[in-house]
């Protein structure tokens, strides 16, 4: 079953909503090559989720996926966390962000590089190799990937 | 189907119990409760251990094994019950249909959990990896979440952040008159506004501590209860209801709303013939304060969007109309992982029976809502003076 305006397949690159992408690297540490996408996933009934789980909210298997590190998306809310679990650099900001796929609101959380951000502030996903310094906390290193994006107010 | 009774309870002073580890204190809950409702330990059938993290936490695992038999509780059923900052709820649920299946006429609930012993950093970092790798390679941790919720909801419906630090105030005021609470001391709003800030715009005085400790339950059918205890005197468990929001927390389209709170208190509420307003006492899981705004609008005590008024306006008081965590809640009385659900419906038993001390309220009606990551999983139940 497909929705019956949604792609049945295949890699959704997405468009750069705002700003120029190539104006400042989206990129912190790594070679940007090697950069994965920030990957959600598209359902039968036109839903999209980050992360992608292996049914949707409608109960069916992804059809497609959407990358968002090319998108833009607006700040939901933001925290700075002065006591962050080991591995994290203090202060660690974070903030759940929006992004608009197609008119769909898909949600995600994650750092920011600042935290000199407000609600409604327009962000940009900026890849780094290393959120977290695997195996300094508790969960298995090789149990998960540790690389990501941050989020970076458009100038 | 039998009404299933609590006919006995107990509860280890919570703190930093220095020397003591998992399987004492879940021992000297379990023998305490048993004492309590007058139960010799080769009575009790079935017996379930609420805790998240022995194993994390202490390199103890099996520890429902362990228990029965320090309590010489042989051949008891046994199982382990985790559903993280949840377990004791959880656990709650689990005796009760235990019970109420008929598969057991006798079930102790021991919840417990030992951290102190870990620095606070560690004990964060065991309780964020219930989260998705999505959000744990983020450094995500349950206080960042209340600060993001906390942002939210203070700029959604124009609360003061005053009404924060008030609920802090409230729970450290309620404390102070209960012997098995963490902290007994009482605060004002200002050093609450003063304290350091945690997860912005959150601070120190809007979290529970980090703790050590027990409690336990007794659960009978009501016709066995009539046996053990005189005069009735005994609280039932007239509803009771569970359920599961998603493991990504920022999926949720509200993130103001714990849908599992909603949901399993529509179930306990109908199972119990009972409405919000019939509720004279409730337990809330006040692990940050806005925990508590969240919990009693989402139970339907006030409206969307209201609920931060009522610890200000005195009405969440033990002297207003719906005293909120009169034991002081897991901001003052401590958050043994395990033990806080266990430890929620104890104070509900001490006051519906009338043996709350100077803690008392006139009461009909109790409800504990017991929630496990942030609104990951919760149990709710409403419970009542028995015959």
């Amino acid at each position: 079953m497909t929705g019956p305006d949604e792609p049945t397949d295949g890699t959704d690159g997405g468009s750069t909503a705002g700003g120029d992408p190539g104006a400042r690297s989206r990129t912190d540490g790594g070679d940007p090559a090697d950069r994965p996408p920030l990957e959600a996933a598209r359902y039968p009934d036109g839903s999209v989720t980050y992360p992608p789980h292996p049914v949707g909210p409608d109960g069916e298997a992804p059809v497609g996926t959407v990358d968002l590190s090319e998108r833009t998306a607006t700040v939901v809310t933001w925290t700075t966390s002065t006591a962050p679990p080991p591995g994290v650099p203090a202060p660690n900001h974070l903030a759940i962000v929006e992004f608009d796929v197609d008119g769909q609101p898909v949600r995600a959380l994650g750092q920011l590089t600042t935290g000199d951000v407000g609600v409604g502030d327009e962000v940009e996903p900026v890849y780094a190799a290393e959120l977290r310094e695997p195996g300094a906390g508790i969960r298995e290193p090789e149990s998960q990937d540790w690389d990501g994006y941050r989020f970076r107010p458009v100038e | 189907m039998e009404r299933v009774a609590i006919i006995g309870s107990s509860m280890t002073e919570f703190g930093a119990r220095e020397g003591e580890w998992i399987r004492g204190l879940l021992a000297q809950a379990g023998q305490a409760c048993l004492a309590d409702a007058g139960v010799d330990p080769d009575a009790v059938e079935h017996l379930y251990v609420s805790n998240m993290a022995s194993g994390e936490f202490e390199g103890q695992t099996g520890v429902p094994n362990a228990l029965a038999h320090d309590l010489s509780a042989l051949p008891a059923y046994t199982a382990r019950i985790d559903q993280t900052s949840a377990s004791g709820g959880a656990g709650v649920y689990a005796a009760w249909q235990s019970v109420a299946s008929g598969a057991s006429s006798m079930t102790l609930l021991v919840g417990g959990e030992k951290m102190t012993h870990r620095s606070t950093a560690e004990a964060t970092d065991v309780i964020a990896s219930l989260t998705h790798p999505v959000e744990y390679k983020h450094g995500v941790t349950l206080p960042s979440f209340a600060g993001l919720t906390a942002r939210l909801y203070l700029d959604e419906y124009d609360a003061p952040r005053e009404s924060l630090a008030e609920v802090a105030v409230k729970n450290h005021r309620n404390g102070v008159d209960n012997p098995h609470a963490q902290f007994r001391k009482e605060i004002t709003v200002e050093q609450a506004l003063d304290s350091p800030i945690v997860a912005d715009p959150l601070r120190l005085y809007d979290f529970c501590p980090i703790t050590d400790g027990s409690a336990a339950l007794l659960f009978a059918p009501e016709s066995v209860a009539r046996e053990y205890v005189p005069d009735d005197d005994y609280v039932v468990v007239t509803g009771i209801g569970g359920a599961t929001d998603t493991h990504v927390v920022h999926e949720r389209p509200d993130p103001t709303t714990m849908r599992g709170v909603v949901e399993s208190s529509e179930v306990a509420y109908e199972m119990a013939d009972r409405e919000p307003d019939d509720v004279d006492v409730a337990e809330l899981h006040d692990m940050f304060t806005i925990l508590e705004f969240l919990q009693s609008e989402d139970l339907g005590f006030f409206e969307k969007g209201e609920g931060w008024r009522a610890a200000g306006e005195g009405v969440t008081a033990r002297d207003g109309d719906l005293p909120i965590n009169t034991s002081g809640g897991l901001k003052s009385k401590g958050h043994p992982l395990g033990a806080s659900g266990v430890a929620q419906v104890y104070e509900l038993v001490a006051q519906l029976t009338g043996t709350a001390g100077p803690r008392q309220v006139e009461a009909d009606v109790g409800l504990a809502c017991n929630v496990g990551g942030f609104g990951n999983c919760v149990t709710t139940t409403v419970l009542e003076g028995g015959a």
